[in-house]
């Protein structure tokens, strides 16, 4: 850039050792361990769209963070804020209200701002930590007109906890997932009435003590195996229709139930943000709806990382913290040229009940601990998760509960490290024994 | 006469399932814990429960402009006063600069507790 700041030419490039996109716990991480492992921090550069860093955590007010990274139970701005003061007091170089446009598999990319306009860049290692979006209503194909009070749980989030609005005063939620359920909560104590909390599933996605402290706290009612089929209204919601479903999910003709509303939120899923990703034409796995990565969350373009809720939705930010820290060493030892060559390069594979694992590829020998992450695709008690190297169980891992709703982790230690290194290919699954 | 109450123990995320034994309004056992925080919560909840209180206060001065600013209940407060806590929130505007920690209302709903700031803003 030029002396006033402003990028003058088109041919004029911002070279960066290090940008990592995103400034939430993951993107924070990876810059600091970096920085940690030796990139200078004027070297680093971490490009956020929203107006402050912290990404997602800076909304989720509640506490529940950081009981396995702190030992403490902090809420969202607690925990962003450890990372916040330790971006701002090493001097990491940080720009908000700046979007990235376009990242290519060279590590050039685009990114827009008031304060700079039209800005192209070049890294010598990128990580991406931008976090993920909700599913929207038209994901859903809920009929009915296009009324105003229909919000997904974030935003609704968003506007009561930065911008200080009330989203309603008579409340429908669909899904029961942690946002839902903790939207329940909030939007009661700030005087709302949540009539009902509709979950499509026979289960709850949610942790069961957001059950226990956002819903039965103030009681209100939750409905398994249940969904909305209809909003009425026409300039604003005036209530839903709710149907029980079958066991295909279907709605059951004569089920259904009227509630009188003002609004509806939805807390039906989150996705990956990717449209980077896959503009650069980096490899993505279906299921994780991320990038295919390997134990140092590097992607299989080289120089570019993923990390966090855009690598695979997490429940627990501790573990985001972990993986960015891997995915922020790995960027480092990347830019300096300190990597060695593995052997071989093989795959994890989901077998029976696990939907994935990630990494997708280790690469061999392995000479350090490494986690496997999952999750199931039902809730089953009393199983454990099996690890096979080349078919051949190695080693159970026993659980007393695996559902859908929280992430597991095994860890390939010191003695599993030979069978794994003698594999051409891992893959766990669920066994009864 | 002996009843068997559940509850869900939300220590941490786990969650664990507690069935108690109650005699005479008293938990003389627990079952189901996963870890010896469970017993000792059972018997609190089942006599007084408690709640952390996370809510928003108004906020002025910020030099980004942020309207709100994050806030906590440093210790759990009796749960039958959640919404008297609520409506205690809402007469306080806080001025920025605030540092993370800050207390904003000391002895707040009981002596000893305090509400603090969840976040640092200039």
């Amino acid at each position: 850039m030029s002396e006033n700041g402003k990028n003058n030419s088109k041919m004029e490039l911002l070279e960066k050792k290090l940008i990592v996109i995103g400034s939430g716990p993951a993107g924070m991480a990876a810059a600091i361990r970096a920085n940690d492992c030796g990139i200078a921090a004027s070297d680093i550069l971490i490009i956020e769209r929203d107006r402050q860093l912290g990404g997602i955590l800076t909304q989720c007010i509640h506490a529940g963070f950081g009981l396995k990274m702190f030992g403490e139970e902090l809420t969202g701005p607690e925990y962003a804020g450890r990372f916040i003061d330790e971006v701002r007091k090493r001097g990491i170089g940080a720009v908000c209200d700046s979007m990235v446009l376009s990242l290519s598999a060279d590590r050039t990319l685009s990114f827009v701002s008031p304060a700079t306009g039209f800005v192209r860049a070049k890294a010598g290692a990128v990580v991406i930590a931008a976090g993920c979006r909700e599913r929207s209503r038209g994901a859903l194909n809920i009929p009915g007109s296009r009324p105003a009070g229909i919000f997904s749980a974030g935003t609704a989030q968003r506007f009561v906890n930065i911008e200080g609005y009330m989203p309603g005063h008579r409340v429908v939620i669909l899904g029961s997932g942690d946002i839902g359920l903790i939207m329940a909560r909030r939007l009661t104590l700030e005087g709302a009435k949540v009539e009902r909390v509709v979950e499509l599933m026979p289960f709850s996605s949610g942790l069961r003590r957001n059950i226990a402290q956002c819903l039965e706290d103030f009681g209100i009612p939750l409905m398994l195996s249940h969904t909305v089929t209809r909003i009425h209204g026409a300039e604003r919601v005036e209530g839903v229709t709710i149907s029980a479903v079958d066991e295909q999910r279907r709605p059951i003709a004569g089920t259904e139930e009227y509630i009188a509303c003002d609004t509806l939120l939805l807390s039906v899923g989150l996705i990956p943000e990717n449209e980077l990703t896959k503009g650069a034409g980096i490899p993505m796995d279906r299921v994780t709806g991320g990038a295919i990565v390997d134990e140092n969350r590097e992607t299989l373009t080289e120089g570019i990382f993923a990390c966090g809720n855009v690598l695979h939705v997490h429940d627990l930010v501790d573990y985001v913290t972990e993986e960015s820290y891997l995915a922020g060493e790995a960027a480092a030892a990347c830019i300096r040229g300190e990597r060695s060559r593995p052997k071989k390069v093989i795959g994890t594979k989901a077998a029976d009940g696990v939907r994935y694992v990630l990494p997708q590829r280790l690469n061999l020998p392995l000479e350090k601990d490494v986690d496997l992450y999952m999750r199931v695709g039902e809730v089953r008690k009393n199983v454990k998760l099996t690890l096979y190297a080349d078919g051949e169980a190695v080693k159970k891992f026993p659980r007393r509960i695996v559902t859908p709703g929280e992430m597991e982790r095994i860890t390939l230690n010191a003695a599993l490290r030979e069978a794994v290194n003698g594999a051409s290919q891992i893959s766990v699954g669920i066994t009864e024994d | 006469m002996e009843t068997k109450p559940a509850m869900t123990c939300i220590i941490c995320p786990m969650g664990c399932r507690l069935e108690l034994t109650v005699k005479d309004g008293a938990v003389v056992g627990v079952e189901g814990n996963g870890c010896a925080r469970g017993p000792k919560y059972a018997a609190a909840e089942f006599v007084a429960p408690r709640r952390t209180l996370t809510t928003t206060v108004r906020l002025t001065g910020a030099a980004e402009g942020d309207r709100l600013l994050p806030v906590r209940t440093r210790d759990p407060i009796p749960k039958e006063k959640l919404f008297e806590a609520m409506a205690e929130t809402a007469k306080i505007t806080a001025k920025a600069p605030v540092r993370r920690g800050d207390v904003l209302a000391a002895d707040f709903i009981e002596a000893g507790n305090a509400l603090i700031a969840c976040k640092t803003v200039e």
